[in-house]
Parts: C-alpha cells; sequence; structure tokens
C-alpha cells in the first residue's frame, strides 16, 4: 500500500506527540517540564481517547520516569518518554544504567538549559551533558525532522545489532512551539516501518528467569560490558545509516549523520546542531549572493559521532567556524568545536577552526550574527588571522 | 494462610550460597516473604544494599526468579515500570488476558526511608499493583553502618559516633510504616524475621491485594548491630517482646494490632534494655552516666506503642 502523506501545520512537540502515538510504545512513564510538556499532555490525551493503548505512568519525578522506563524495558517491552533540561539533569544516574543494561528506550529531549540562574529556553547543556552516558544522539532543526527523527529511533535503538537507548532531541521553543508545515505518514505505514519489538531476556518471561543489573565489581566484568557498549554504539553508526536510508524512501525526506548545504564549491562553512542551521543556511545563501563560497555542514547524530564524515566534507575548507549551543566550561571550546576539530586532525592540510559558543539560555541567534561568522571566516580564509580562542557569539 | 508443612515444599525463590554474612536478616525476611508470593510467577526488585549486592555477583546470581537492580533510591519506580510492563503488554494482547503475575521490591532502610522515599511515595499513590517489602536493619549496612533515618535514637553508627560530646544518634527514628499508611493503600503492615507465621501470613495478604502493598520488616543485621550472628532471631523478637518493632497491619485503612503484640498488651512488654543488652550498638547507653538517655529511649518506646494502641483501637 502506498504511504499516504498528510501536510499539517504542527508544532515540533505535537509533531513527536503524534510520532509517538504511532510508534505505539507499551509503556511512556514521564514527568512533566516546560518546554516538554506539551508532549506529555498530548500523549496523555491520545490515552484518555483511546487512541494509543500505552500503559502511560504519570511518576513524581525525572527520576522515577527514566527508573520505571528501565523496569518496563526491561521486562520486555517498548518503552518512550521525554524531558529536558533540569529532568535530563535529575535523569543522569540513570541514563547511564539504561544504556549500561541495553535497554532499547526512546527519549524526545526538548533542548533546555540548566541551571543556574533558572532559564527555560533552548540550548543544550542539558543532552551535552549527557553525551558520554551511552546513548545513540539525534537532533532535529525541524518539527518535520523531530518526527522523522522519533520514528528512526524507534527501529535504531531496537536493532538486535545495538540494543542501546536513543536520545531525539529538539529545541525547547523554537522547534517544540512553533508552528510549522510538515508531514504526517499514516498509521499503517509508521506501524510497518517500525515493527513488533521482540525483547531479549524479558523480566516478565518467568519461564527463563534472567537477573538485570548485576553486580560486576570485585575484578568482575564491568570493563568487558564498557567496551562491549562501545562496540554496540560503533556499529550503531551503519544500523542508523540503513534505517535512514530505508526511511527515506518511505517519507521521501533524505537523512544523513550529516547534512551538507551548498558544500560543492564552498571554500568557508559553519557546522551546527539544531534549529539555527535554519537561519545559518539563509545567511549563507546571502553570503553567496555577494560572491562567497559559503557552505553549512547540520549534523543530524552526535553520538555515534560522525568524524569521518564530517573530516570528509570539511577538508577543503579554507576555514570552518564550530557553532556550540553549550558550554563546556574550562575546556578548548564547546564539546562539537571539540569533537570536530579532532576529527579534522589527521587530514593531511591543517584546516583552521574557530569555535563560537551562542544562543545559550535561548539567547537570539540573530542573523546579522550568523553573517559576522561568516564575514570572520572570509577574513580566515583571505589570509587573516584566526581569531585566538573561543568567542561568545552576541553576548552583550 | 498455608501451613508450614505446605510451606516447606513450596520452592525457595533465593536460593542459598549467596554472600550475606552468616546470621543476616535479609535473605530470612525474602524467603519468608516469597513464600506467601503463592505459586503465581514473581518479578523481584531490589534496591542497591547488602542484599542487592550479595545475591546477584555476576556471573550468578540467587534469584530463581526474575530479578532486577537499576539502582539505590528507585527499587519501587523500577518495579513500578515492569508492572506497567506486564499491564501494557496485556492491553497490546502480547500477554494472555489471563496471565497472573506478581512485582515485588526489597529495599533496606537506607534505600526506602532515606533517598527512595519519593519513589516509593509516587509508585504507592499510583496504585501500581506491587508490594514494596523494606528489611530494616537500622542502618546503611552495605557502607560501613552509617546511620539512617530508621536508626534507633543513641544507637552507634559510623557517622552518629560515640564519645565525650555524643552519644549515638541523636534523633528518634521515623515512623515509615505510618507513612506509607497514610498514603492510603489497601495493604501496609509491619512484620519481624522473628515471627515468620505471622510475616509469612502478612506476605500473602500482600500479594494477594489488588494494588499496592508495603511491608516493614524488622531483619537484624548482626554485623552493625554487634550482635551474635547465631541469635539474630532471637534477637529480633526481642525487638517485637520489648515494643521497640510492634507488629500490626492496616488493611483497608483498618488499624489492626497482630496477635503476638495483641498477647503483650496482657502481659505487658519487656523493658526496652533486654533489645539494647545483646546488640554492641548500644553498650554506651547501658552505662550509668547515660541512664538519663536510656529514659528518653524507653520513653519513646511506650509513647509509640501508646499511639498504636489508640490507632489499633485497643
Ligand atoms: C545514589 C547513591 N548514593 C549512595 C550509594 C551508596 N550506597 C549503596 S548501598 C548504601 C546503603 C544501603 O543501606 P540500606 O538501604 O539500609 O541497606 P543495607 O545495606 O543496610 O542492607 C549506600 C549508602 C549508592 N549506591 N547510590
Ligand atoms: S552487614 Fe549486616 S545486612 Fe549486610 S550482609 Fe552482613 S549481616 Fe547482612
Ligand atoms: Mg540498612
Amino acid at each position: 500500500m502506498p504511504v499516504e502523506h498528510k501536510t499539517v501545520a504542527a508544532t515540533g512537540n505535537n509533531m513527536v506527540a503524534e510520532a509517538m502515538r504511532q510508534c505505539a510504545p507499551d509503556v511512556v512513564a514521564a514527568y512533566p517540564i516546560t518546554p516538554q510538556t506539551t508532549i506529555v499532555e498530548e500523549f496523555a490525551r491520545y490515552v484518555a481517547q483511546g487512541k494509543v493503548r500505552t500503559e502511560y505512568v504519570t511518576t513524581e519525578s525525572e527520576h522515577s520516569a527514566m527508573s520505571a522506563c528501565i523496569g518496563a524495558s526491561a521486562a520486555g517491552a517498548r518503552v518512550m518518554t521525554a524531558t529536558c533540561g533540569p529532568g535530563l539533569a535529575m535523569m543522569w544516574e540513570m541514563l547511564y544504567i539504561a544504556s549500561g543494561m541495553r535497554l532499547p528506550i526512546v527519549m524526545l529531549n526538548t533542548n533546555r538549559a540548566l541551571s543556574a540562574p533558572i532559564n527555560i529556553h533552548c540550548d543544550h547543556s542539558d543532552v551535552m551533558g549527557a553525551r558520554d552516558a551511552g546513548w545513540i544522539l539525534l537532533f532535529a532543526e525541524t518539527a518535520q525532522e523531530a518526527y522523522d527523527n522519533t520514528i528512526m529511533s524507534i527501529r535504531v535503538a531496537e536493532d538486535p545489532d545495538v540494543l542501546l537507548p536513543v536520545m531525539s532531541c529538539l529545541d525547547g521553543f523554537i522547534t517544540t512551539h512553533s508552528i510549522d508545515r510538515a508531514q504526517t505518514m499514516d498509521d499503517e505505514s509508521v506501524g510497518a516501518f517500525v515493527g513488533d519489538y521482540t525483547p531479549q531476556n524479558a523480566l516478565l518471561d518467568a519461564d527463563n528467569p534472567v537477573s538485570h543489573g548485576n553486580f560486576a565489581g570485585l575484578g568482575g566484568p564491568y570493563f568487558e560490558f564498557k567496551r562491549s557498549q562501545r562496540i554496540a554504539m560503533d556499529r550503531s553508526k551503519s544500523v542508523i545509516e540503513r534505517v535512514g536510508a530505508e526511511f527515506a524512501e518511505l517519507s521521501g525526506r533524505p537523512f544523513g549523520l550529516i547534512e551538507t548545504d551548498m558544500m560543492d564549491d564552498a571554500e568557508v562553512a559553519i557546522v551546527v546542531i539544531g534549529s539555527s542551521a535554519g537561519n545559518v543556511r539563509h545567511v549563507a545563501k546571502q553570503m553567496r549572493a555577494e560572491g562567497v563560497k559559503a557552505g553549512l555542514v547540520k549534523v543530524r547524530c552526535f553520538r555515534p559521532f560522525p568524524a569521518a564524515e564530517l573530516a570528509a566534507a570539511l577538508s577543503g575548507m579554507k576555514a570552518v567556524a564550530v557553532l556550540d549551543r553549550s558550554e563546556s566550561f574550562g575546556a578548548e571550546g564547546g564539546p562539537l568545536f571539540m569533537e570536530t576539530r579532532s576529527a579534522l586532525y589527521d587530514l593531511e592540510r591543517r584546516v583552521p577552526v574557530v569555535n563560537y559558543i551562542y544562543g545559550l539560555g535561548g539567547s537570539d541567534v540573530r542573523l546579522d550574527l550568523i553573517r559576522s561568522v561568516y564575514t570572520d571566516l572570509s577574513d580566515i580564509a583571505a589570509g587573516g588571522e584566526v581569531p585566538a580562542g573561543l568567542h561568545y557569539l552576541g553576548a552583550r | 494462610m498455608a501451613n508450614l508443612r505446605e510451606l516447606t515444599h513450596r520452592e525457595d525463590r533465593l536460593e542459598g550460597g549467596h554472600r550475606l554474612c552468616a546470621g543476616c536478616g535479609a535473605s530470612i525476611a525474602v524467603r519468608q516473604i516469597l513464600l506467601g508470593a503463592g505459586t503465581d510467577p514473581v518479578v523481584a526488585g531490589c534496591a542497591t544494599s547488602c542484599l542487592e549486592v550479595s545475591t546477584s555477583i555476576y556471573p550468578y546470581s540467587s534469584w530463581k526468579t526474575p530479578f532486577i537492580h537499576s539502582a539505590f533510591e528507585n527499587a519501587a519506580a523500577t518495579i513500578s515500570g515492569v508492572e506497567a510492563a506486564f499491564k501494557g503488554l496485556k492491553a497490546a494482547g502480547k500477554i494472555p488476558a489471563d496471565k497472573k503475575m506478581k512485582f515485588v521490591a526489597f529495599g533496606g532502610d537506607g534505600g526506602t526511608y532515606d533517598i527512595g522515599l519519593q519513589s516509593l511515595s509516587g509508585a504507592m499513590e499510583r496504585g501500581h499493583d506491587m508490594v514494596y517489602v523494606c528489611y530494616d536493619n537500622g542502618a546503611y549496612m552495605n557502607t560501613g553502618i552509617q546511620r539512617s533515618s530508621a536508626t534507633p535514637k543513641g544507637a552507634w553508627a559510623t557517622t552518629a559516633e560515640v564519645g565525650v560530646a555524643q552519644q549515638g544518634k541523636t534523633q528518634k527514628r521515623k515512623d515509615l510504616t505510618s507513612i506509607i499508611a497514610a498514603h492510603g493503600v489497601p495493604y501496609v503492615a509491619q512484620g519481624s524475621i522473628s515471627h515468620w507465621k505471622d510475616l509469612t501470613s502478612k506476605a500473602e495478604k500482600a500479594f494477594a491485594v489488588d494494588g499496592p502493598a508495603f511491608l516493614n520488616v524488622l531483619a537484624t543485621c548482626p554485623r552493625g548491630w554487634r550482635s551474635a550472628y547465631n541469635k539474630s532471631v532471637e534477637h529480633a523478637k526481642l525487638g517485637v517482646q520489648t515494643g521497640y518493632w510492634p507488629l500490626f497491619e492496616v488493611e483497608q485503612g483498618e488499624w489492626k494490632l497482630s496477635s503476638p503484640c495483641k498477647a503483650l498488651v496482657k502481659t505487658g512488654r519487656k523493658p526496652i534494655e533486654e533489645f539494647l543488652k545483646p546488640q554492641g550498638r548500644f553498650r554506651h547507653l547501658l552505662k550509668p552516666e547515660n541512664a538519663e538517655l536510656l529514659a528518653e529511649v524507653q520513653a519513646d518506646v511506650d509513647a509509640y506503642w501508646e499511639y498504636l494502641l489508640k490507632r489499633c483501637g485497643e
């Protein structure tokens, strides 16, 4: 049966809640936090209306939400949840437990700043703080990508070669709350794409009792378990690409670990994650009209990190700027910068890379700020000095 | 309830050969309680604790039933997720609608009274069909006998030391059983490893009710109590007989003193010293210079007993 596409005007959170409903999780355990709330509210409505038959667990905290997800996933259920910012931070201990127990939980994260001072707006400090927690990390630029990533996440997480949790991220308010034009697919097509989940070592299979979460200290195989997580994470890369390609065939929307735009003849490029790619693309086009060979690389998958893909895309650049929407206080730069520059280290030719911290706590990412980055890059490309240190883009 | 002969024919779901200390009350509590689960399959959860680290050392497991440990503070939330999965998979038709299973979480006093209280409260309030068991040994034993909010007043602990400026823990115990009873869940009870019949029948009731149930069980820790490992059951019994650990249940909101304690109403309780004497953690309390503190401890026990009699309509 051909896929039925429906064009809708929807927020990112609407799209995510719809995708969750279509993925038909057996259990959702979640706790509300701005700007994730409309996801869990909408999902709760679907449950109440009988539009999805999920067991919806309204926990008393994010810590318990992730704990219940862990129990449910170990029990053998398909499990989804959503959080952000302080909620994700509160889950921190449990994030490592979910990945260490190899549980294919899918979590939406509506990227939000961390306190203090308290701030409900977008940045990537929350998810970047969890970047080493053993979760696959996908990022959306738009409501459409948030929908697509959610559906793909289920397939990636549950793939027997992966069995890792996936965090599918969208930018708080910017993507979660803006109404955008997007397409949904019909329930049957999504249902067939995600398929049924066949759990391994399920707790509810009482005829074959297993113990989960055992003690592996005292010279036990902890170290080897960690290596097996590393292997699974490395293996997930080709699975993500394969699932992305299958999804592209279904949806007509291409997916890559990175997305390159105007890079064929580009001389200078900006590397960015999430919603800001829209503004960067817009400015890159303007710059091109003015004769600057500007390009853009958007990172859609941060874990596993697409190092080879970035190196290939950026190897010919005269100058590269990495935009980080999170801090790594005291480090050489933001996390995306550090990993991108490291990805370029083995290239024959040294590519100058500069780092800009931007948009913390939802601070505006204006077009003139992006333009100033491309202007800096043009200067460097023309033989100017690489500006030393990291730059706070637009800080007053 | 099943009689002793029947119980002895039931399969133990916690196997011997675990690494708990000799005389540890935790495994006694678990085995007595799991006997009360009947023949339905049981999924057991456990908080990080002596019980957990001693029964699940990879690649071994003492659990002959599906088992999950995830962290210290969240055994209730974790098992609530397992129970939710059971419901969700039933609703999806992936598990037969008539299939029966039981869900139980075990936690120590630290994992229950302190760090796991919120998780427990949430799970109780949400109404999961699960049993939560706290085995109360009165301190964080796994990490080396630090005080918890269940540690009795005056007890020595490694973070409630005894010296010229302080005589052990200065605060009273938290009355967790009443707190959980206040959640209005269908079944709450206090039991002790020394009263197997009482405890197993309470476990049977806890597993039988539809909805959340909570059992708080006195479980001797000879290592932390500084007591003889071959007298653990006797020492717990003294806890009951002195009124330090009254046995009671709250069934659908109705408070009832259990029969071993009903008997005490008539015969009178033993003085609290009887419970304290065999335990090295109270040695300082029995010195003449601490007579006042000892009297305070006795007064606390008396006050709790009176409170309980009132609640139970005795
Ligand atoms: C978040 C967290 N904090 C602290 C610890 C360290 N810890 C592990 S077990 C434990 C004490 C357990 O005490 P209790 O629950 O009373 O069980 P017991 O060992 O006495 O049986 C502590 C403090 C931990 N594992 N996790
Ligand atoms: S320290 Fe206490 S609670 Fe822990 S295993 Fe030994 S006796 Fe049991
Ligand atoms: Mg304890």
